[in-house]
């Protein structure tokens, strides 16, 4: 079992190319989840002790806005990460993850991680260069939501 | 004794066949020559000028299938006095066209690689002849990918098509939007995300992006991160073209005319440009 989750995760988008022996030891935290359409992975505010690599279907990432109910600011899909809470404290979700259709990933649990990180600086790091990677995407994507670069212009080129 | 070079500056009179509303502000037309015959023979990635007449000519690609030599196709928003005249047009009225102007995809020199396609809002329109002929020619190109953007879901273009191409099997087609609305059970976020969900070989691959510059920076910013060389990335880009021959400048960007020796680029060969905001 824990042979074929090692392969999951070592064929995964965000651990392609880590030491096998990193590997190995993220595989001891690892689990293997599926969620039916409709499930809920986490809600904003709980605590965020798991994150996770989404090997097929689509994650949405609502967030509930007063008076206008969950509004759907990403969708996440096969070969992305849901969830870096769990490495920030207080480790709360900012969010709340929905499986939009059938989706099966691997949970990471986010304790196990941290602990095993204290103990393994060489690991720690090489999870948070490809986390740090993943935030600064996420971060240059919301910016340019935010510009809403399809919104109607004055003219200019070919109109 | 060959036939003179056509005059460049002189639109030909031609009429609309069909009109398709695409959205509340862009509709697609069809338009075929006036006095009869073929319409003007074109190459995926260039553009017409479109002379309404009493009203002004405004620079809009092409956005038709090139192996269909009887209309031209083209996608228009409604963004400006002009554009907007466009999309009131009727079956049967006439408008003037000039053209084909500029430079075009690198679709016979890319045989052999696979193949990124990356629209965003209405640069779905330029990039859709490029689609059409590597369609047709599926057996000569690797993998084939559409990734698209739109502002809403209300706001997606060639919805109708976009469903014939998502069932094709040797199409990969991801579609997004940056604001959901309520029924919308696709994807959401801007169209660079959709960039992590592929597994892309970057020596073999060749991405031909649209749409507004800002979107294309990013884009090259996410392609870079996957180590894609920027020499096989093309970019169609845009500027406030008038002439169409390169004669009136207004499209000048750096040592560039736009209209002459663009809209489509290699993005090495413009990246330090890319950033050059318009006067």
């Amino acid at each position: 079992m824990n042979k074929n989750l090692s392969a999951l995760l070592g064929e995964h988008n965000f651990l392609l190319g880590l030491p096998p022996a990193h590997l190995e030891v993220i595989t001891g935290c690892a689990s293997n989840v599926k969620f039916d359409a409709g499930e809920t992975l986490f809600r904003e505010g709980d605590e965020a002790h798991q994150f996770y690599l989404v090997r097929h279907g689509r994650v949405a990432l609502d967030i509930f806005a007063p008076g206008r109910g969950p509004i759907t600011i990403q969708t996440v899909g096969e070969g992305e990460v849901v969830g870096w809470s769990w490495l920030v404290a207080p480790y709360h979700w900012r969010f709340t993850a929905r499986a939009v259709e059938l989706t099966r990933a691997v949970a990471l649990d986010g304790r196990c991680l941290r602990e095993k990180c204290e103990r393994d600086h060489s690991l720690a790091y090489e999870l948070l260069k490809r986390l740090a990677d993943v935030v600064s995407q996420r971060l240059d994507a919301t910016r340019l939501q935010l510009l809403d670069v399809y919104a109607a212009t004055a003219p200019t080129g070919k109109r | 004794m060959p036939d003179p070079q056509p005059d460049l500056t002189l639109p030909e009179v031609y009429q609309v066949r069909r009109v398709e509303r695409e959205t509340a502000d862009t509709v697609t037309l069809e338009l075929a020559p006036a006095a009869g015959g073929p319409a003007l023979a074109y190459a995926p990635g260039q553009f017409n000028m479109l002379y309404v007449y009493g009203n002004g000519e405004v620079p809009i690609s092409i956005s038709g299938d090139p192996a269909d030599g009887s209309q031209l196709v083209h996608t228009t928003r409604a963004v400006g006095a002009v554009s907007a005249a466009i999309t009131r047009l009727a079956r049967g009225q006439r408008l003037g066209v000039r053209g084909p102007f500029g430079t075009r995809w690198p679709l016979e020199e890319t045989a052999g690689s696979d193949v990124l396609f990356v629209a965003g809002g209405i640069g779905l329109a330029p990039l859709r002849p490029a689609l059409y002929h590597v369609l047709a020619h599926r057996e000569r190109y690797g993998k084939v990918v559409l990734l698209y953007g739109a502002r809403t879901p209300a706001d997606v273009l060639y919805r109708r098509q976009l469903a014939r191409w998502r069932a094709r099997r040797d199409l990969e087609v991801h579609v997004t939007v940056d604001q959901a609305a309520a029924g919308w059970t696709g994807d959401v976020g801007v169209v660079t995300m959709l960039l992590h969900r592929l597994r892309l070989d970057p020596q073999r691959l060749v991405a031909l992006v649209v749409g507004p510059e800002v979107m294309m920076r990013f884009t090259l910013l996410e392609l870079e991160r996957r180590a894609v060389p920027l020499r096989r990335v093309y970019l169609s880009m845009e500027r406030n073209m008038k002439c169409g021959v390169g004669l009136c400048g207004h499209c000048q960007l750096g040592p560039h005319f736009i209209c002459k020796d663009g809209p489509v680029y290699r993005a090495d060969q413009i990246r330090s440009l890319a950033a050059v905001r318009e006067a």
